[in-house]
């Protein structure tokens, strides 16, 4: 592990990892969030490196590039086929797509 | 010289000459493919039979010598993150393991409008995300120089099967360095173009504000040779440029001499590899003897560009990566699931690797309430700074040279316990990225018997000028010409 400007001072408990695998939808054991919890935590503290940056009122960046606004007419254009669409779908009935249930009974 | 090793411009001045078909030189590629490729583990897909087809049409198109390019019946093969009308298109991924895309991204219908030959998809570090190719979910891939180490990555197939004479050319994708990395430990010239001078339109995002595709040849002449065809406005991709797309092979021959190339003195400091250093300090001189004008500057913010790299991706690609649902393509685990939450979660649980796990954690770790601001918003604040970088460095020079890597390829397995440790490998290819600007990475020597790559940085839209001192360089050396005993 490389050496730290600061101490190591993150901490990203189980709780805390089963907490953001949930917001990014992904199932995770008791036994995973343990083995992440210390190299999420790991990662994340060498990231305060940043803290050493005075960065004052300089603006984020927000584009790579030098391009802005771009517009185009608002044309209706052909789109894929439906059929093609559906080739990769994993559950559907040949005319829709299919999933479990999306709402509450009540 | 056997046919699977041509380059770009070798292959067409015979097949110009009708002293080869493209038929032949696609079998010959084939054939190489079928027999090394078991060795080095470059490519997820070989297409043999859509190959063979593109061969036959290019042949009829150099019969009749209409719409030949310097690319028609090349052998090509891309990053499986390219999407591919009727070819699996895996980005290394399980949740992906079966996705064949429905249409072509821009830069492939431009290949096949150039008339150049697909043999198939390389293997790269799941979802873009690695260093090292070893985060495939499929397999790793072994560099053609000694199989014991990693070509680097993640376009590592890529760059391994240039490398082993398994293709002509390939497209890379380049996010953080992952077109340069590779390039520099397995031999290979690649180039990282401009953010928007290359269409993403069908590119499987990592990162979108830092992506570009770009190509992993034996040269800077076939690097020329293949932007030419990919580069330019694409009205499927807001973000790609208007600025005109200059001619780049005839650029190749300008003057490269009064140019002035930087040193940037943070790229040289304490980790670097000492064969390494000595390769870069040969090349200045050679740079030196060529008549370029060689001066030292600094990067003042270079140590940030790790963390404001990884935390930009944390965040963007947990956004991207939201896709990968089971609903509209790929993996889907619905088998228990009470409602669609559960597919979601199980879905997720299945079809990822623990790094991209780790990355999407990260980024909601980073975009969370009580976080935002002290880590995304600071990132794109120092952002801003790596920017003025660069912009402040080109007003007293034309490019900068530097290591590509500090070190040569590491050994498979040295780094995969230490995620940590994986990411600071790219310490010296990140800030390009943040910054929007090109670099060529251009092979400069060995150590220990592993290449060595230098990268040429310039300012936007100076492919033109890196592209030429890279030629330049090749036409004085012979790295570049250098091949791994696999690749015969």
């Amino acid at each position: 592990m490389p050496k730290n400007h600061a101490s190591q001072t993150t901490i990203i408990d189980i709780n805390k990892v089963k907490y953001v695998a949930h917001l990014v939808r992904l199932g995770i054991t008791e036994e995973e969030a343990a083995v992440f919890s210390p190299q999420l935590a790991a990662i994340i503290d060498y990231f305060n490196l940043l803290n050493e940056v005075e960065t004052g009122d300089t603006p984020p960046a927000s584009e790579t590039s030098t391009i802005r606004s771009v517009m185009r007419a608002d044309d209706v254009q052909p789109s894929m086929p439906r059929q093609d669409f559906l080739k990769n779908v994993p559950h559907q009935d040949g005319e829709f797509v299919q999933v479990p249930q999306v709402f509450d009974e009540e | 010289m056997e046919l699977h090793n041509l380059s770009i411009r070798e292959a067409h001045e015979l097949l110009s000459k009708k002293q080869v078909s493209s038929a032949e030189l696609t079998a010959a590629a084939l054939k190489h493919i079928h027999q090394t490729d078991a060795l080095i583990h470059a490519f997820v897909t070989v297409s043999d039979e859509l190959a063979l087809e593109q061969a036959r049409l290019a042949d009829e198109r150099l019969r009749s010598r209409e719409g030949v390019t310097l690319l028609t019946g090349i052998p090509f093969a891309v990053k499986d993150c390219i999407s591919t009308k009727g070819v699996c298109t895996t980005c290394s991924s399980k949740i992906l393991e079966n996705y064949i895309p429905q249409y072509n991204a821009t830069v492939m219908d431009r290949l096949a409008e150039a008339g150049a030959v697909l043999v198939g998809k390389h293997n790269m570090d799941e979802f873009g995300m690695g260093s090292s190719c070893e985060n495939s979910a499929f397999f790793s891939t072994h560099n053609p120089w000694d199989l014991e180490r990693v070509p680097g990555g993640s376009s590592g197939g890529s760059a391994a099967s240039v490398a082993a004479s398994m293709g002509a050319f390939a497209l890379g994708e380049d996010t953080g360095g992952s077109i340069r990395m590779p390039a520099s430990f397995c031999n290979v010239t690649g180039l990282k173009p401009t953010y928007g001078r290359v269409s993403r339109y069908g590119l499987i995002a990592l990162v979108s504000s830092f992506d570009s595709i770009g190509p992993m040849t034996r040269d800077a002449y076939d690097c020329a040779a293949v932007l030419q065809v990919i580069a330019g406005k694409d009205p499927h991709d807001a973000t790609s440029l208007l600025a005109p797309v200059p001619d780049y092979i005839k650029g190749l021959e300008k003057p490269i001499k009064g140019l002035r190339l930087g040193i940037p003195k943070e790229y040289f400091q304490s980790g670097i590899e000492s064969g390494v250093e000595d390769s870069i300090r040969e090349a200045i001189r050679k740079f030196e003897e060529l008549g370029m004008e060689i001066r030292e500057i600094s990067l003042p913010h270079t140590k940030y560009g790790l963390p404001v790299y990884y935390l930009i991706l944390f965040a963007e690609a947990s956004a991207n990566l939201a896709r990968f649902d089971g609903v509209r393509f790929g993996l889907s685990v619905t088998e228990g699931a009470e409602n669609v939450i559960d597919m979601f979660l199980q879905t997720r649980r299945e079809g990822f690797g623990p790094e991209v796990k780790r990355r999407i954690m990260l980024g909601a770790y980073v975009l969370s309430a009580g976080y935002y601001d002290a880590y995304y918003l600071k990132a794109q604040r120092v952002r801003t700074l790596l920017r003025r970088d660069f912009e402040a460095a080109f007003e007293q020079c034309d490019a900068l040279v530097a290591p590509t890597c500090p070190t040569t390829a590491f050994k498979l397995g040295e780094k995969t316990d230490n995620p940590l440790t994986m990411y600071l490998s790219d310490i010296y290819v990140v800030s390009t990225n943040p910054a929007g600007v090109p670099a060529l990475s251009v092979p400069c020597g060995f150590s220990n018997g592993m290449p060595v790559g230098m990268q040429l940085i310039g300012k936007h839209l100076s492919e033109d000028m890196l592209l030429r001192i890279g030629h330049a360089y090749q036409s004085v050396t012979d790295w570049h010409l250098k091949r791994p005993v696999v690749a015969k």
